[in-house]
C-alpha cells in the first residue's frame, strides 16, 4: 500500500512536470490531442472493469459522462450570480470561482454518475449480453434527451462558458489515478471475482460469489470515472451539449477497447491513444486526398476486420508489461 | 415536466395522434420484421438494418432523379403510378443484394465466433454504411420529388394525410403477405426450422446458409418499403436517417417479442401510438418513450408481448 502511494505520488509530480513542459514547449494543437488522449483512457480503463474484466457489456458510457459533465459544470459555473454593482459573475460558493473548486466539482460529478450507475445497474444487470448492451443504450439516450429536455442547462444549445480548468496536470493525475485504481482491482480479491463472473457467471456463483451485487459495484466504479472524465472533457472544450454525449460517444469508447483487447487494461490504454491520435493524423490525409469522409470509412472497416480476423483485439487478455516484452525480443528467454 | 390533462389537449386531439401513430408505427413494424428475424435466426441484433432503411430511401431517389422526377422550384411532377411501383420494387431489390452482401461479408466469418464479435461486427457496419452514405450522398438532407400531392382524407372523427393511409395500406399488404410466406411456403418453413434449432435443420437438409440469406434478404426488403414510404410522407432525406430509426424499430421488435413477425407488428403499432399520444403534449419526450418502453419490457417480460420465453440451459 505504501509502495502505491509512493508510485502515486511520484506519478502525480511528473504529470506536474509534464504539464509545464509541454505548457511551455510543444504546440498548443498537439497538447490538446495529448489531453483528448487522456480523458480516452480514463474512459477506456473504466469501462474496461465492466465491460472486459466483468464481461458485462454495457453501450452506455457516454451517458454516465454527460452526467459527470453537467453536474462539474453546474458546481463550476451555475453556483454563482450576476453582481450588478460589480458587473461580473460572483461565486455563490467562493471556493468554486478558483481552480481549486475544479477536483471537488469533478468528484461531484462522478458520484453523481455512480449514483445513476447504481440506480441504471441494480435492475438492468439482470439482463444478459446484447440485451443489456440495448438497455444501456436506451439509458444513455434517455439522458441526452432528459439533457436536451432541461432549459436550465441550455437544452440542445448546450452548455457554454465552462471556465478551462481542465489542464494535462489534471486529466492526467485522474488518469494516473484511475489506471493505479483499476490495477490493484484487476488483482485483488474483487477483480478476480469479476472475472470468475465474466467466465462463467453460474459457476461463479455456485463458488460463493456473490454476482449481482459485484456487478453492480463494477458498474458503479466505471460510471465513477466516465462521470469524472466527463467533467474533465467539459472543462476541456468549455462547451458542453447534449450531442457531445450521444450513442457514437459510447460506441467509440466500445470500439478503443475492443481495439486493444476487451479484458486487458494496457490494450485499454493503447487502443484509446490510437483511436485519439489517429483520427486526427488521418485528417491530413483526409485532406491530401480529397476525400472528405473518408476517415470515419475507414474506422468502421477497421472495425469490421478486426472482428473478423482478431476478435480478441491487439493484445488479447493479456497485459503489455516488461516481461512480455522481454519474451519477444528475438534470441532471448524471457522467464517462464 | 409534462403537464396535464386538463392543459387543453382534447380527447379528439388525441384520436387524432392514436391515428398518425398508426401510421407511424406501420414503418416501424415494417422495419421492426427485419430485426425480429434475424434475431430469430441469428440471435444477432443487426445494427446495420437502420441503415438498409436509409439505403432504401436513397435508392428510390436517385432514380427518381434520373428519371427526371426531382421538382424544380413550386412545380410538381406527374409522376405515373407504374413507375412508382417501379421505384418500389428496384428499391427492394437493391436492397435485398445489400442484405445479402452485409450478410456473406460481415457476419457470415464470424457465425461461429462469440456473439459479441458479431454484435461489435453489427456496428462497424452500421458505422460503415453511416459514414459512406455520407461521403457518397453527401450530408446534406435531400428533398424527395412529392408524387402525390398531399390531402387530409376525413375518416370520421380523425383527418389523416393520404399519404400516411398509403403507408398503412402498404405496410399491411407487406406484412400480411410476408406471414403468409413465412407460414405457408417450403422456404418459409426452413426459415422457422432454422430459428427453431439451426443444426437439427441442417441435418434435415435444409440449406442453412441459403436460408439465412434469403431471411436477410427479405427483412432488407421489408426495410427497403418502410424507407421509400417514409420518403414520400416526410421528403428529407439524411445519411443519418437510419440510427434511431433503427434503434426505435429494434425496441419495437423487442416489445412485440423478438423473433414473432406478428409481435414485430403489434410492437410496432404500440410504439408508434405511444410515441404520438406522448407528443401531443411534448414532442421531445416522445422520443424518449421508445427507450422508456424498452427497458421497462426487457425488466417486466424480456420475451416480449407474443415472445416466446425460453428457458436458459446451462
Amino acid at each position: 500500500m505504501a509502495r502505491l502511494l509512493g508510485i502515486l505520488v511520484a506519478a502525480i509530480a511528473v504529470t506536474f512536470g509534464a504539464n509545464w513542459l509541454l505548457d511551455s514547449f510543444v504546440d498548443e494543437y498537439v497538447v490538446r490531442i495529448i489531453n483528448l488522449c487522456g480523458i480516452s483512457i480514463i474512459l477506456a480503463v473504466s469501462l474496461n472493469v465492466i465491460n472486459g474484466l466483468c464481461g458485462q457489456f454495457s453501450l452506455g458510457h457516454a451517458g454516465f459522462m454527460a452526467i459527470g459533465a453537467y453536474v462539474s459544470a453546474y458546481f463550476t459555473t451555475t453556483l454563482r450570480y450576476f453582481d450588478e454593482a460589480a458587473t461580473k459573475y460572483v461565486a455563490i460558493e467562493p471556493m468554486f470561482a478558483s481552480e481549486w473548486g475544479f477536483v471537488p466539482a469533478l468528484l461531484a460529478g462522478g458520484l453523481v454518475a455512480a449514483a445513476a450507475g447504481a440506480v441504471v445497474g441494480i435492475p438492468t444487470l439482470r439482463l444478459k449480453g446484447d440485451y443489456l448492451a440495448i438497455a444501456t443504450l436506451g439509458f444513455g439516450e434517455i439522458v441526452t434527451i432528459m439533457i436536451t429536455n432541461f432549459e436550465k442547462v441550455g437544452g440542445a444549445n448546450g452548455l457554454p462558458g465552462l471556465p478551462p480548468y481542465s489542464n494535462t496536470f489534471w486529466i492526467f493525475s485522474f488518469v494516473v489515478l484511475v489506471i493505479m485504481l483499476s490495477w490493484t482491482l484487476q488483482r485483488s480479491t474483487f477483480g478476480r471475482a469479476l472475472i470468475a463472473i465474466r467466465e462463467n457467471e453460474l459457476a461463479a456463483e455456485v463458488m460463493g460469489i456473490p454476482a449481482s451485487r459485484l456487478k453492480v459495484m463494477a458498474f458503479i466504479y466505471g460510471a465513477f470515472f466516465a462521470g469524472v472524465a466527463g467533467g474533465l472533457l467539459g472543462h476541456l472544450l468549455q462547451t458542453i451539449s447534449p450531442a457531445t454525449f450521444n450513442f457514437m460517444k459510447s460506441i467509440e469508447v466500445v470500439v478503443m477497447l475492443v481495439l486493444g483487447g476487451l479484458g486487458s487494461m494496457t490494450g485499454a490504454v493503447v487502443g484509446a491513444i490510437v483511436l485519439t491520435a489517429l483520427p486526427e493524423a488521418l485528417r491530413d490525409v483526409e485532406s491530401g486526398l480529397g476525400l472528405p469522409g473518408i476517415r470515419m470509412v475507414v474506422y468502421s472497416l477497421v472495425l469490421i476486420l478486426l472482428m473478423i480476423f482478431r476478435p480478441q483485439g491487439i493484445f488479447g487478455q493479456k497485459e503489455l508489461s516488461l516481461k512480455l516484452l522481454a519474451r519477444l525480443l528475438p534470441g532471448k528467454k524471457g522467464d517462464k | 415536466m409534462l403537464p396535464l390533462l386538463d392543459s387543453g389537449v382534447t380527447f379528439e386531439a388525441i384520436l387524432q395522434q392514436v391515428a398518425n401513430g398508426v401510421a407511424k408505427g406501420s414503418v416501424y413494424a415494417l422495419i421492426a420484421v427485419g430485426y425480429t428475424m434475424v434475431y430469430g435466426v441469428l440471435q444477432l441484433i443487426n445494427f446495420a438494418h437502420g441503415e438498409v432503411y436509409m439505403l432504401g430511401a436513397y435508392f428510390s431517389y436517385y432514380p427518381a432523379k434520373w428519371l427526371g422526377y426531382l421538382p424544380e422550384g413550386s412545380e410538381k411532377p406527374k409522376v405515373p403510378l407504374l413507375v412508382i411501383g417501379g421505384l418500389f420494387v428496384g428499391s427492394m431489390a437493391a436492397c435485398a443484394a445489400i442484405g445479402m452482401l452485409i450478410e456473406r461479408l460481415a457476419y457470415r466469418p464470424l457465425r461461429n465466433s462469440s456473439r459479441l464479435a458479431a454484435l461489435i461486427t453489427a456496428i462497424g457496419v452500421s458505422l460503415l454504411l453511416q459514414n459512406g452514405g455520407q461521403m457518397l450522398f453527401g450530408a446534406d438532407p435531400k428533398g424527395f420529388p412529392q408524387f402525390v400531392e398531399q390531402e387530409s382524407v376525413n375518416l370520421g372523427p380523425v383527418a389523416l394525410a393520404n399519404t400516411k393511409i398509403v403507408i398503412i395500406a402498404v405496410a399491411a399488404v407487406m406484412m400480411t403477405g410476408l406471414h403468409l410466406f413465412v407460414q405457408k411456403t417450403k422456404p418459409g418453413a426452413a426459415m422457422r426450422a432454422c430459428s427453431f434449432d439451426m443444426r437439427t435443420a441442417r441435418l434435415m437438409g435444409i440449406n442453412v446458409d441459403r436460408t439465412i440469406a434469403l431471411t436477410f434478404a427479405m427483412g432488407s426488403a421489408m426495410a427497403a418499403v418502410g424507407g421509400v414510404l417514409v420518403a414520400m410522407d416526410q421528403p428529407r432525406l439524411t445519411p443519418l436517417m437510419g440510427l434511431l430509426m433503427g434503434l426505435k424499430a429494434f425496441v419495437a421488435a423487442v416489445l412485440g417479442g423478438i423473433g414473432s413477425i406478428p409481435g414485430a407488428a403489434l410492437g410496432g403499432l404500440l410504439l408508434g401510438v405511444a410515441e404520438s399520444v406522448v407528443g401531443t403534449w411534448s414532442t421531445t419526450y416522445s422520443e424518449a418513450v421508445a427507450f422508456v418502453i424498452l427497458i421497462l419490457v426487457l425488466l417486466v417480460k424480456p420475451s416480449g408481448l407474443l415472445g416466446k420465453s425460453g428457458r436458459e440451459k446451462v
